[in-house]
């Protein structure tokens, strides 16, 4: 009946435990392990113009769709300006209002996004472009290209392909050669090819942005076009006709549409930055979680003081320890001093490291015992005489940290990490048991416990486990789950095949 | 490994787990401690129920009233000091004789000479609770040293032989003797080297014995033969170490019992955690023999009853009769 309970109970503690960790790791993006830390580009583009005498309005596009990555955040810089996010034909848009402005004006808009392969292109399918309306002798000229190059082509990626071609020929039949006439920059390049695409009813567009690497104190937009196949948006280098995309790029608007558009001010100026940082992913899955408005992040220990965070980074560890102990004591039957006195000897030696940290230890209670033993002969009553032994230590740890810098070890300083009041429990514990029960008894038990502390102290350095429980605590309900079955783990214990084998003989 | 678990749980062997999960926590309730885990109480709850315990000569309780020690054991020679609360006879002194001479010297059961500043010492760490259970402070016993009967002289180094029962549910499940040795210390404890020997419940003779985990014909120090020893008044022991059930209300109860040459079987203590090594000692399962008195489990048997079918359910695998005795 009891047996039941605890079987439900550690079921549902381990539900819990697991839907919250799965909901946080796949849902809100928290990293399973350690150092994830995910290159994060700030794009800032500066507005700068000189102000007019009236009221002023800027408008400038702003990244809407960004396959392959997702926004961090974005905010605008500017004196005084009323600023707004508008949905417009090409995409969002950034609207700065003033009514006054004096002198030479600059206006900041700033973004940061990280790489996200989930982030897809959802844009919808468009209509059918209407042929457009060309004046002669340009109209000839489209039709006889567009006729030309559909008959080299099959579909609309080959003609798209076959276009840029001969759009890029370095001599250039007669006709690419009057359309192109007048053309100096990329993005009038790419707006010619959406018109030819359009007299050929394939939907296109320009987009424009900026592939991301590294630092750039100033980049430049790069055109490239884009082209619908009734599909879906296919990505085409405008100076070569290759279907790709350049890596990491960050689509910052689409359409033949400027910029940005100052009413009210003249000599205007656009220029971006790129910043490469590496942030936590932690960190990133922080902002996420906020911008879906879920609290997992209140109950974070990240929301944490950092000292409290470092804090408990280490307390965590201890429920780790306990479950070592538990199976060292209840599966394996080690004998150790104190219930908990191995833990906290691992919690120490995660200071000291581990080999410092056994020489310290035996150095301490082997000192320590020697010194109660001396003790016993005066015959003191026991609660002076633990007393005794704790200033013993203390004396002890002094002693040992003074020496060892005296020659050059520093390891030697970390003693001081031992928990004292433990230590000298033990060396009285011992001690007593050496008397009663003799050396062998009191030996086997301190190395029982030096034994559970090594194990332990593996478990609770490794890295990964203690960057797993303090981003995800709620896998100590797991834990507790299973200290709760093992609590009613009712099997032999290892040592006991050993000491029992006279009985499974027969 | 996997194999030899599996032969264990096929011989009924109980565990150290499966024992506290499923016996001690089960039926010994923690309110009852005290009756077995103080001394003091168990000899006033033994003595109020008519069973026979060693005479006590005195408590002390206080560090102050360890100057009156002289004064309660004036007209003994024979004492054994002990912690009310201690557990595996840790912490306990027997005094087997005084200087003639000096009267504040004291020779202990392992032939040493202590003075009595030195006993004063003793007490002090019980009373301090150097060997209580808990670290608490304690109570210091004295009482009447057993003078023990014959019949184990020639199995037992010095110290006191007495006799284990585990008794469930009221019913003696498995008994041995435990002997002391000269690795024990004269101390009739398993854990420190005492030699244990099981008991036919059936006859009351013993059977082998078992030295640390391992079975052993002959005792360490006397080299006498162990098994076959007849042990006196064994009814009667069995009905005591049941009728433990009743005074204690434990569930998994462990029964010590001494045999005096001249007052005949006396309670010395009970245990509410009773341990495994009686089942090395009689080379049986302790599992199998508790799932048998669940089938014959008569809730209004007295202690008589119990004892009576403990003696025809439980004989020794071969009737008591070990390949190498007789």
């Amino acid at each position: 009946m009891k047996q039941r309970y605890v079987y439900v109970l550690a079921a549902l503690l381990t539900v819990i435990g697991f839907s919250v960790f799965v909901y946080k790791w796949q849902v809100l993006g928290f990293p399973v392990t350690e150092d994830q830390e995910k290159p994060v580009w700030t794009i800032e583009s500066a507005v700068s113009f000189d102000s007019g005498p009236g009221s002023i309005k800027v408008q400038l596009h702003v990244p809407t769709l960004t396959p392959g990555f997702r926004m961090l955040n974005e905010n605008s810089v500017s004196r005084g300006y009323g600023f707004s996010l508008n949905y417009g034909s090409g995409g969002r848009e950034a609207q700065w209002a003033i009514r006054r402005a004096d002198g030479e004006q600059k206006i900041y808009y700033r973004l940061s996004v990280y790489e996200d392969d989930s982030v897809d292109v959802s844009d919808t399918t468009p209509p059918f472009p209407p042929v457009p309306v060309i004046n002669e002798p340009m109209n000839t000229a489209v039709e006889v290209l567009v006729d030309d190059v559909s008959e080299h082509s099959a579909d609309t990626a080959s003609f798209t392909t076959e276009l840029l071609s001969r759009m890029n020929d370095p001599s250039p039949d007669p006709n690419v050669e009057l359309l192109l006439s007048g053309v100096s920059t990329n993005a009038e390049f790419v707006d010619i090819a959406t018109t030819l695409l359009a007299a050929a009813r394939i939907p296109a567009r320009a987009v424009h942005g900026f592939p991301l690497a590294g630092r750039q104190r100033s980049a430049s937009l790069v055109s490239w076009l884009e082209v619908h196949d009734g599909d879906r948006w296919l990505y085409f280098n405008p100076a070569t006709g290759e279907e790709n995309l350049p890596q990491r790029f960050l689509v910052w608007w689409r359409g033949n549409e400027p910029l940005v558009n100052v009413e009210g001010g003249s000599n205007v100026q656009v220029s971006f930055a790129i910043q490469e940082n590496h942030l936590d992913a932690v960190a990133i899955a922080e902002t996420q979680a906020a911008q879906q408005g879920t609290s997992a992040f209140d109950f974070s220990l990240y929301s944490l003081p950092i000292q409290t965070q470092a804090v408990y980074s280490i307390l965590l560890m201890i429920p780790i320890g306990a479950l070592v102990m538990v199976f060292m004591r209840n599966m394996v039957g080690i004998d150790a001093f104190g219930t908990f006195m191995p833990v906290l000897i691992a919690l120490a030696f995660r200071e000291t490291k581990l080999l410092w940290g056994l020489i310290l230890f035996t150095l301490l209670v082997t000192l320590g015992l020697i010194i109660r033993f001396l003790l016993d002969r005066l015959r003191l009553l026991l609660v002076p005489r633990l007393s005794a032994v704790l200033i013993v230590v203390v004396i002890l740890m002094l002693f040992i940290s003074l020496t060892s810098h005296r020659m050059g070890m520093e390891m030697g300083l970390s003693v001081a990490l031992f928990p004292m009041v433990i230590i000298a429990m033990t060396i009285e514990r011992m001690s007593v048991v050496w008397e009663e029960r003799g050396a062998a008894d009191a030996i086997r038990g301190g190395l029982g416990s030096l034994l559970v502390a090594v194990v332990a102290y593996a478990f609770m350095v490794m890295p990964w486990l203690e960057h797993l429980i303090f981003t995800f605590p709620e896998l100590l309900l797991i834990i507790l789950a299973i200290v709760m079955l093992a609590g009613r783990y009712t099997g032999y214990r290892l040592t006991e095949l050993r000491r029992f084998r006279e009985l499974s003989k027969s | 490994m996997f194999s030899a678990a599996k032969k264990l749980r096929q011989n009924g062997v109980l565990g150290l787990n499966e024992r506290n999960a499923d016996f001690i926590m089960r039926f010994n309730p923690r309110r009852f401690y005290p009756r077995v885990d103080d001394k003091v109480l168990t000899k006033e709850i033994a003595l109020a129920a008519g069973m026979a315990v060693p005479d006590l000569y005195g408590v002390i309780v206080h560090q102050a009233e360890v100057r009156n020690f002289s004064a309660m054991i004036e007209n003994q020679s024979s004492f054994v000091i002990k912690p009310a609360q201690g557990s595996g006879g840790d912490g306990i002194l027997v005094v087997t004789g005084r200087s003639e001479r000096r009267r504040d010297r004291f020779r202990l059961s392992s032939g040493m000479n202590i003075s009595e500043g030195e006993i004063h010492h003793h007490i002090s760490n019980i009373v301090g609770g150097q060997y209580s259970l808990s670290g608490n402070r304690d109570k210091a016993l004295i009482e009447y040293c057993v003078k023990f009967d014959p019949t184990f002289a020639e199995v037992s180094y010095q110290g006191v032989p007495d006799v284990r029962v585990v008794v469930y549910k009221g019913y003696p499940a498995m008994a041995m003797v435990r002997l002391p040795t000269r690795a024990s210390d004269g101390k009739a404890n398993l854990h420190q080297g005492a030699v244990g020997a099981g008991v036919d419940l059936a006859s009351g003779r013993t059977l082998t014995g078992v030295l640390e985990n391992a079975l052993v014909e002959d005792h360490p120090d006397t080299g006498a033969l162990i098994a076959g020893l007849e042990i006196p008044q064994w009814d009667f022991i069995l009905e005591s170490s049941a009728r433990g059930y009743e005074v204690t209300g434990l569930g998994y109860l462990g029964v010590d019992m001494v045999i005096d040459n001249d007052r005949g079987p006396l309670i010395l203590e009970m245990n509410a955690r009773p341990g495994l090594n009686i089942q090395i000692a009689n080379c049986t399962g302790l599992a199998s023999r508790i799932a048998r008195i669940e089938s014959i489990y008569d809730k209004n048997a007295t202690p008589a009853e119990r004892a009576a079918v403990a003696r025809q359910e439980f004989p020794a695998a071969n009737g008591g009769q070990t390949p190498f005795s007789f």
